[in-house]
Parts: C-alpha cells; sequence; structure tokens
C-alpha cells in the first residue's frame, strides 16, 4: 500500500502540541478519479514557519482547504493545535486564518469595511476592530486607500489586503496558499518581512510558494508532495544535503600553464588517473589542458569534472547533466579569449574539503586559481530530484 | 492585538452576534445599492398596478373594484420577489464567481447559520419593499384609506411570505451556477409570480379547480391572501390562519431545505 511507504519514506513524529498535524489524510473529490489529497502525513510545529511545496495539482490547496474546514476529507484526520477541524470547525476557525490562492475579497465592500467586518465576524469588540484595522493598513502599506472599492486595488495591493484581512482577528495559525504569486519584488519582500515578523510574534505560518528561492528563504522547514503524497519533510539544509554527490565546485584558472604545444593530445598525457596520494609526490610538472580533468577528477571526492566553455554557469550544464543549481555568475567572463578556463567540479563530499587539496594541486602545477565558487544543490534541485521534470 | 480582544476571539463569540454581523453587513450592502434594490423590487409590482388598475381600469376594461385585490396582491409580490431576489441571484454570484462569501464562511459559527442569516435579511428586505410598495400603490389606485387593524396581520405575512421566498432562494442559489440565470428567470421565478394569487383571490379560483390546486402549493398564495385579508378583508380570501400555519410550515421546510444545501455547496 502506498500510504505505508510514505510512512517508511518519510518520520514524521506526532507532537501532541503541534501546531498542525496531518494523519492519513485522504481527500477525493467526487467523480475524481484519483486521490487529491493521498494518505498524507504531515506535522508543523508551533512557532515555524512550515513551506508546503509541490507540483501543479499537488494538493497543496486541498490541504490548506481541509485544515482551513472548507473541504472535508474522506479519511484521516487534521487537526490545528489539537483542535480537530472536522469534529470542531467553529473552534479551529477561532485559531486560524486564510489567505487564499485566489483573490476571494469581499467586492461589495470597500477595502475598511473589509478589514472591519471581518473582525465582527469573529466577534471583535468594535472599538479593537477599529484600532486593529488602523494598525494593519497602515502596516501594510495600504494608508489611505481604505475607502476605495477593493475593486479598484491592484493585485498586489489586493493580496496585502488579504494578508492584513486574515490577521484581523489576531490568528495563531496562518495559512497562506501562494502569497506572493504575481507580486513586484518590493512587495515580496514587503510581505517577507511581514511573515517574519508574524513568527517573531509567535504565529505559526503554513505557505505554500511555487518560488523555491523563497521556500528555502522563509522557512524554517519545508514538505514536499507530490499526488497527494508526502515526499520529503525536513529542514531546507537537511534536504539539500541529503542531495549526496550533487554539490559543485567551480574553478577558474588565469591561464594554461606551459607551452602551446602542451596541449596537444599526445603530450604528458597520462594513461590512468593516478591516486591522488601519488600525484601529490609527483614533481611539479606543469599541466596542458586536456590532462587537467583527469587529474582533477583523481582528487579523493571529486565524481566528474567538465570544462565549462563560457564563463556564466548554465543551468543544467552540458551533456544533459541533471539541473543543478548553478554558482553565483562570476564577476568577469572566463574563457578561452581572456585566458581563463573554469572546470566544474561535481563533488560527493563537502565541497570545502575538497577545495584545499585541489587547490594545492592546482598550485603545483602552476595553475592559478582566479575565481572559486562553491554550488550547493538548491531547494529546486531537490524539488526536480523528486517530483521529476513531467509537466503537469 | 490587546489581551482583550485576543480573549475576546478565543473564548468564543455567540453565534447570535456573529449572525448580526453579517446581517448588518448585508444591510450596508444594500443600503450603498439602494436605489437599484428599489428599482428591482418596487417597479416592477407598481408597473403591474399603473396597466391594470391606471389604465385598463381607466378603459373600463376592468372592474373598479378590481383594486381592492389587485394592491394587496401587488405588495405581497413586492415582498416577495424582493426576498427571492435577495438571495437567488447573489449566492449565485458569490458562489460561483466572486467567491466573496467565503470570509463569511470561516465565520466562527456553524455554516448553515451563514445560510440562514441569508433568508433572515432576505425577510427583512421583504418588509421594507412592502413598505414603499404599499403606499405608492395607494398613490396610483387613488385610495387613501389604511386598515390599522390588519397592521399585525400585514406585517406577519410580509414577513414569513419574505422567509419562504428567501428560503426559495436560498435553495435555487445554492444548486444552480451562475450560468444558470436565464433559466431560472423563465422556469422558477416567472411562473411563480403568476401562480401566487397575486391577481385573483384564491378562493374565487373554485371554477378552474386545477388551476387553484396549483396555486395552493405556491407559499405566495399565502402571503397574498394573508395581506389580502388584513387590508381588504371584504373580499373574499382564505382564513387569516390557515395561511400563516400553512406559510409557517412552507418557511420550517424550506428553511430546512436551504440550510441543507446551502452547507453542501460551502463545503467540498
Ligand atoms: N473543487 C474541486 N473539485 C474537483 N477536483 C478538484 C477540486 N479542487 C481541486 N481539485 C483537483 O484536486 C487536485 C489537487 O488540486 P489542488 O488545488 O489541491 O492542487 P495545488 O497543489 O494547490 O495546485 P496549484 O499549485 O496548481 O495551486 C487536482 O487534480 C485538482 O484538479
Ligand atoms: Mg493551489
Amino acid at each position: 500500500m502506498p500510504g505505508s511507504q510514505t510512512r517508511k519514506a518519510v518520520k514524521v513524529s506526532k507532537v501532541d502540541d503541534s501546531a498542525v498535524a496531518i494523519d492519513a489524510l485522504v481527500k477525493r473529490y467526487p467523480g475524481a478519479p484519483a486521490n487529491a489529497v493521498d494518505e498524507l502525513f504531515l506535522e508543523v510545529r508551533p512557532g515555524e514557519i512550515f513551506g508546503l511545496l509541490g507540483p501543479n495539482g499537488a494538493g497543496k490547496s486541498t490541504t490548506i482547504g481541509i485544515l482551513t474546514t472548507r473541504v472535508i476529507p474522506t479519511g484521516g484526520t487534521a487537526t490545528v493545535l489539537g483542535v480537530d477541524v472536522v469534529a470542531h470547525p467553529v473552534a479551529a476557525r477561532r485559531l486560524l486564518g486564510v489567505v487564499p490562492q485566489v483573490n476571494n475579497l469581499d467586492r461589495s465592500l470597500n477595502a475598511w469595511q473589509n478589514l472591519v467586518f471581518h473582525a465582527a465576524y469573529h466577534g471583535v469588540p468594535r472599538a479593537l476592530r477599529k484600532a486593529r484595522a488602523t494598525e494593519l493598513m497602515e502596516s501594510f502599506g495600504l494608508t489611505g486607500r481604505g475607502r476605495d472599492s477593493v475593486n479598484t486595488y491592484s493585485g498586489g495591493m489586493a493580496q496585502r489586503l488579504l494578508i492584513a484581512r486574515a490577521l484581523m482577528h489576531d490568528p495563531r495559525v496562518l495559512f497562506l496558499d501562494e502569497p506572493t504569486t504575481g507580486l513586484d519584488p518590493q512587495a515580496r519582500l514587503f510581505v517577507w518581512d511581514r511573515i517574519r515578523e508574524l513568527r517573531a510574534a509567535g504565529v505559526t505560518i503554513v505557505l505554500t510558494t511555487h518560488d523555491m528561492d523563497e521556500a528555502a528563504d522563509l522557512s524554517d522547514r519545508v514538505g514536499i508532495i507530490d499526488h497527494g503524497k508526502l515526499l520529503a519533510l525536513d529542514t531546507v539544509h537537511a534536504l539539500t544535503r541529503g542531495l549526496e554527490g550533487k554539490s559543485m565546485l567551480d574553478i577558474t584558472i588565469a591561464r594554461l600553464p606551459g607551452p602551446a604545444a602542451r596541449e596537444l593530445p599526445d603530450v604528458l598525457a597520462l594513461p590512468d588517473v593516478p591516486a591522488l596520494p601519488d600525484l601529490l609526490e609527483l614533481p611539479d610538472v606543469p599541466l596542458g589542458l586536456l590532462e587537467l580533468p583527469d587529474v582533477l577528477a583523481g582528487v579523493d571526492g571529486v565524481e566528474r569534472v567538465e570544462r565549462v566553455e563560457s564563463a556564466p554557469a548554465v543551468r543544467g550544464g552540458p551533456g544533459g547533466a541533471p539541473p543543478f543549481g548553478p554558482p553565483r555568475p562570476a564577476a568577469a567572463p572566463a574563457g578561452p579569449a581572456t585566458g581563463e578556463t573554469r572546470f566544474r567540479l561535481y563533488v560527493s563530499r563537502d565541497p570545502a574539503a575538497v577545495l584545499g587539496p585541489v587547490a594545492q594541486l592546482l598550485a603545483r602545477r602552476g595553475c592559478p586559481i582566479t575565481d572559486v565558487q562553491i554550488g550547493e544543490p538548491s531547494l529546486e534541485d531537490v524539488f526536480i530530484a523528486l517530483t521529476g521534470r513531467s509537466l503537469r | 492585538m490587546s489581551v482583550s480582544a485576543q480573549a475576546a476571539v478565543r473564548r468564543g463569540v455567540s453565534p447570535l452576534r456573529v449572525v448580526l454581523a453579517i446581517l448588518w453587513r448585508d444591510a450596508v450592502v444594500t443600503w450603498r445599492d439602494i436605489i437599484s434594490v428599489l428599482a428591482q423590487v418596487v417597479l416592477q409590482p407598481l408597473v403591474m398596478l399603473f396597466i391594470f388598475v391606471g389604465v385598463l381600469g381607466r378603459l373600463a376594461y376592468v372592474d373598479p373594484s378590481y383594486d381592492d385585490v389587485l394592491l394587496p396582491g401587488v405588495v405581497a409580490m413586492s415582498g416577495f420577489v424582493a426576498a427571492l431576489q435577495a438571495v437567488a441571484l447573489p449566492l449565485m454570484m458569490e458562489f460561483g464567481y466572486t467567491k466573496e462569501i467565503e470570509d463569511r464562511l470561516l465565520a466562527p459559527v456553524p455554516i448553515s447559520l451563514v445560510g440562514l442569516e441569508k433568508v433572515l435579511a432576505a425577510a427583512l428586505r421583504a418588509l421594507f419593499a412592502a413598505a414603499v410598495t404599499l403606499p405608492a400603490g395607494m398613490l396610483i389606485v387613488q385610495d387613501a384609506t389604511f386598515r390599522v387593524d390588519g397592521l399585525p396581520l400585514l406585517v406577519l405575512s410580509v414577513l414569513l411570505g419574505g422567509w419562504a421566498a428567501g428560503a426559495i432562494g436560498l435553495i435555487i442559489g445554492t444548486l444552480l451556477p451562475p450560468s444558470k440565470v436565464g433559466i431560472m428567470f423563465a422556469l422558477i421565478i416567472a411562473p411563480m409570480l403568476f401562480t401566487g394569487g397575486t391577481q385573483y383571490p384564491w378562493p374565487s379560483l373554485g371554477k378552474l379547480p386545477w388551476f387553484q390546486v396549483l396555486t395552493a402549493l405556491n407559499p405566495m398564495t399565502y402571503a397574498s391572501e394573508g395581506v389580502r385579508a388584513a387590508l381588504e378583508p371584504q373580499v373574499p380570501h382564505i382564513e387569516p390562519w390557515i395561511s400563516m400555519v400553512v406559510l409557517t410550515g412552507s418557511c420550517v421546510v424550506l428553511t430546512a431545505i436551504g440550510m441543507v444545501s446551502f452547507r453542501r455547496r460551502s463545503l467540498t
């Protein structure tokens, strides 16, 4: 049974005081051929920012729908701060706030009214809801736009108002379904700041996003789901570290050592790649361009070496290599024209640990290193490795 | 937020206060669009009154005493239509397109109470529509006599009729997608308006038994009969207590169905 596989693959400790706990959750929409959520296990800790990731149609919004009492699950349990959302939806709604994926502001009301009525629905006393609305309009940069119809709001403003509205009743768990989709960089940074402030204030945050950098930056932990199942749940660091042998080291060398003749294949070619200790004991013999990759590949921990022709690292690399996150582009272009050559080393160990021997080796061979970049696998690499490259 | 507000939210809020807050929201929205609301709900009944009494009456095609039949009927109809339209159309749009009802569905009350609020709002709108239609209608038929004794029955009939219409609107609005608006008007609302006792007293239908049975199935008939008994008791009418009992029963049944339907539409 697939569900039990998930249970084995991902250890989810059931903590009683978790902010969100999902256990074997199943949702099949009427008439749908497959489960939208399929034996999902999740646990969100109090006070953390939890990133829920997954390809289109993975079941993220459905999961949030269940947690926010709008979707009734077919099976399993889901709790928010210990409150079963199916058995006690009213109690759960007091504790949570939602920013949905699509704008559902009350278009019959102006912006200010959207805020105060939301608070009124939640029983916030009148004087407090006015103070709260003023405060939130200000902190979301909407001061002076309160009387405007929400129909006149731009997408980014509406998104900010949606978040402000969700905060009007001071929820302890906030669900944000793609809160930054369609925002400009300023608004995105602004929303990130607000989200971090909320975490500092003790609010637990569950957010979905398709922006892997955002998820990596913002989340304390992420869960990756696909086809309604949990594929991975951990900190971003642990997930990327899990991609063994997937780190990269980009080394740029100022100029090729020795005369041009050394570039001929038969000159000083090493028939076998020598083991590193032997190599290090060799006299300092300059090497040619063609030997270098093989020599570098002999360094312990280096799995593969590629010569990168053009300076800006290209995602995916040549030769159909897997799409690892690129190192930051170099400031100056390197390449044959400038007498610089760049090699990309795929390493199975910590790239920093490999750098020492590599630098030593190159120094002995008279190849000055002008630039070093360590390319860690990104969350996107983890995501693609887990969910594949096919379009949904 | 201050501790006291937090406490207020966490402690829970009485469902009544939540329903009143949602009702207040509907009042604000109605007030904002008051002109178009008035046009929607009172213009049509008044035009009908004008044609039948002001035009056909003057041309002697219609007996002068017909205004005693039609004026109460038109008052009941304006309330009924106002209530139906207050719920059915907005709900179709809010569920189908704008999703703006979602914020209310997240209020900390059982979801069916949010549906119940719609019916309550509809009943109040019926009262408002009737209160505008009656004096305007009296001007049109140039009949300035108002039976104060009939006021309690008048208000009760309009309220219960509006409640039943709101519940019907709740059922329609939660079952039909917005693309079926045309069908709703053609196949549901229009036939209801002509089988609801507006244009004829129900007891006088004895010569058309099949039609009498048909109209007896329409809750609006009892609202019309009730208003007629209140305003023009000399016109033959169903015993008011019978009308009120049937109306109350319709309200209970239709509201229960509507609340279940609303819940089903709100949750997936
Ligand atoms: N109301 C619905 N009725 C029927 N099927 C639905 C409904 N909502 C979602 N689905 C289906 O359930 C699956 C999961 O959808 P969901 O919206 O949860 O995905 P998602 O992860 O949020 O995707 P996205 O990133 O595109 O927002 C999809 O196959 C979708 O077609
Ligand atoms: Mg989604």
